[in-house]
């Protein structure tokens, strides 16, 4: 966690009775199909699974939402917090409506991926991992992507977008609300 | 002669549904090895030359006589977290054809005497995680595996599951693979012991990549003898190899283990896609020593490149023209590595982002010959001091591109910046769709 002060709505709520119930609710529903792929006496393993179902489910993982998963899997918060915050696709900050996350790793660049990148920091006015004053785009550059042979690379909302153009790229922007 | 494929031949339009599958003859090689004795199988594999394609090249027979005799249960976990940068090749057998490699885990498993199989996917990969699940449960549904009976035939109890990972490069590493399975941070594990002898949950592990586990149902059905004479010295069969970069025509491409690298970038690829001379290559993923333009006329064979000082590695190739500038492109590698170290060992979480700052001062102009001495030094006082191979996967670039373009180092540094305009990165970009024509398969 920063030491920075950060306003009320980046903290989140902190407690678990403080996420919306109707979520929560989701969240148990769809617990079940993740814990079957465990051994019973390995509950704890579902930790990566849960989180990101309750990344869906709540947007990002507050506080609170970190505890609850650690809750109901039987884990300290200290083991969903160190998770949360170790891998790069959960975002224990609130983010924009959509995830725009751009590969600037060696064969992208060399296929334009960091002018890609360098162009939507300028046009969206943001900067790397920064929201859209209108909160619907953040924006981040990341790490290879697996796309190399089809650079330059992008997820959108976790779904790959590759050969990438200036249009094509307007064109998928542009499409989210 | 024509072109055997192990891997590819099915890419990219084939029906990768089970009925699809079955009626390119897929199952045949598991059909057959349901018939034979376990212990054969193994034998099979090791006659073979099957290197693991991961990126270590560890013959993949050895590692699984490597399991203790009588520990159950036993577990195996297939890693597709393909996250070195240049590498993309595993994600296509995830797509295009996934029970090839369901077929390859359950002949293993069956072998093994393993009951339960995870396949560790980097979280970026949804399309391919789908593409895994619903052919699991296609197989489930035929009676292949996830029954009482492999193939409805052979008593074998056999559960194979995708793992999702969340974005981390070093859970690509063996034993953070198996902490990402447990559900924990990919934090490397001191070896010994190996995984074969305390892995998932301290039970005996085998760990094996994609590309290594696709070929397995071809073994069994055609024999190692086949398999081995496709390949040369004592690595087995075809490769994937994934080219991307400055080249007329990137993707993946099958080839013999022992296929010349200058051949693939010349012919394969059809050389630079600026026409201009070929100024570096990375031969098998970032971590890799770079070669020169005049250095890449050698067999990709492990052994072989080894002797010229690098390795083949993932198999991915990274080809740069003479447009691209050498200390750029080394201080962005440097950053992935930065970014990726897990933390956990000093060398390689305080090394690899002082390595970086100091590429990127060179790379701005305002880097001094010390600087250079520095960056001559550093690599070698975090090789071999960490927990796991980030550290010289981190080093070994740095160390290769400084030796072999040290001069474009100093003329930074004497002429106070960059002479190979706005970005570094060259020529080639953004220009990628008029010359290739929008590759969208990447699959050759």
């Amino acid at each position: 966690m920063s030491h920075h002060d950060e306003s009320t709505a980046e903290r989140g709520p902190q407690e678990i009775a403080d996420l919306p119930k109707e979520k929560v609710a989701r969240f148990d529903a769809a617990l079940p199909e993740i814990l079957k792929r465990y051994p019973t006496d390995h509950k704890e393993a579902a930790m990566l699974a849960a989180l990101r179902r309750a990344q869906e489910i709540f947007d990002w993982l507050s506080p609170a939402a970190q505890k609850l998963v650690a809750n109901r899997l039987g884990a300290a918060v200290t083991r969903a917090e160190e998770v949360a915050t170790f891998y790069v696709m959960y975002h224990t900050r609130p983010v924009g409506r959509h995830v725009v996350e751009v590969c600037t790793n060696v064969s992208c660049s060399l296929a334009g991926g960091y002018d890609l990148f360098d162009h939507l920091r300028k046009s969206l006015d943001v900067d790397n991992g920064g929201t859209t004053k209108d909160g619907r785009i953040t924006l981040r550059q990341v790490e290879c992507l697996g796309s190399c042979g089809t650079a330059p690379a992008m997820l959108v909302d976790e779904e790959m977008h590759e050969s990438l153009t200036p249009q094509s790229v307007e064109r998928i922007l542009g499409g989210l609300k | 002669m024509s072109e055997t494929l192990i891997l590819t031949r099915r890419w990219p339009k084939n029906d990768p549904s089970i009925d699809g599958y079955r009626a390119d003859g897929g199952y045949r090689g598991l059909e057959k090895a349901i018939g034979m004795a376990p212990a054969a199988i193994v034998d099979e594999v090791k006659a073979s030359n099957l290197r693991g394609r991961g990126g270590a090249g560890f013959p993949t027979g050895l590692k699984w006589t490597f399991l203790p005799k009588d520990v159950r249960p036993r577990y195996l976990c297939i890693n597709a977290d393909e996250s070195e940068p240049g590498t993309f090749k595993d994600r296509y057998i995830c797509e295009y054809d996934p029970h090839l490699l369901l077929e390859g885990i359950s002949i293993a498993c069956f072998a093994l005497d393993i009951h339960l199989a995870y396949i560790y996917i980097r979280g970026e990969f949804a399309k391919q995680a789908r593409s895994l699940e619903k052919a699991i449960e296609e197989a489930r549904a035929a009676g292949i595996f996830g029954g009482p009976k492999l193939l409805g035939k052979a008593d074998f109890d056999l559960q194979i599951h995708v793992v999702r990972g969340a974005g981390a490069y070093i859970c690509g590493e063996e034993s953070a693979l198996m902490e990402s399975v447990e559900g924990k941070k990919g934090y490397p594990r001191f070896k010994p012991p190996f995984p074969a002898i305390v892995g998932l949950w301290g039970k005996p592990t085998i760990i094996n990549n994609v590309e290594t586990l696709a070929n397995v149902p071809w073994i069994v059905e055609h024999g190692a003898k086949a398999f081995a004479d496709l390949g040369a010295g004592k690595t087995g069969g075809t490769r994937l190899f994934g080219v991307s970069g400055n080249v007329k025509r990137p993707g993946v491409y099958e080839k013999p283990a022992g296929y010349n690298l200058k051949k693939l970038i010349m012919e394969d690829c059809g050389g630079t896609a600026s026409g201009r001379p070929v100024k570096a290559v990375i031969p098998g993923g970032s971590s890799s020593p770079v070669l020169r333009g005049d250095e890449i006329d050698v067999s990709l064979e492990p052994d072989a490149i080894k002797a010229a000082g690098t390795m083949s590695g993932s198999g991915g190739v990274i080809v740069m023209d003479d447009s691209v500038c050498m200390v750029r492109a080394l201080a962005r590698i440097a950053m992935f590595y930065a970014e990726e170290s897990c933390g956990q060992f000093t060398p390689c979480r305080q090394g690899t982002p002082w390595m970086w700052k100091i590429l990127e001062k060179i790379e701005r102009g305002e880097g001094t010959l010390k600087d250079l001495a520095l960056i001559e030094q550093l690599p070698g006082n975090i090789m071999g001091q960490t927990i796991c191979a980030l550290g010289d996967a981190a080093a070994m670039p740095v160390q290769s591109f400084v030796k072999k373009f040290r001069n474009e180092f100093v003329e930074h540094i004497e002429g106070k910046g960059c002479k190979h305009g706005e970005t570094g990165w060259g020529v080639s970009r953004g220009s990628r769709e008029a010359l290739v024509g929008g590759n969208r398969h990447a699959v050759r």
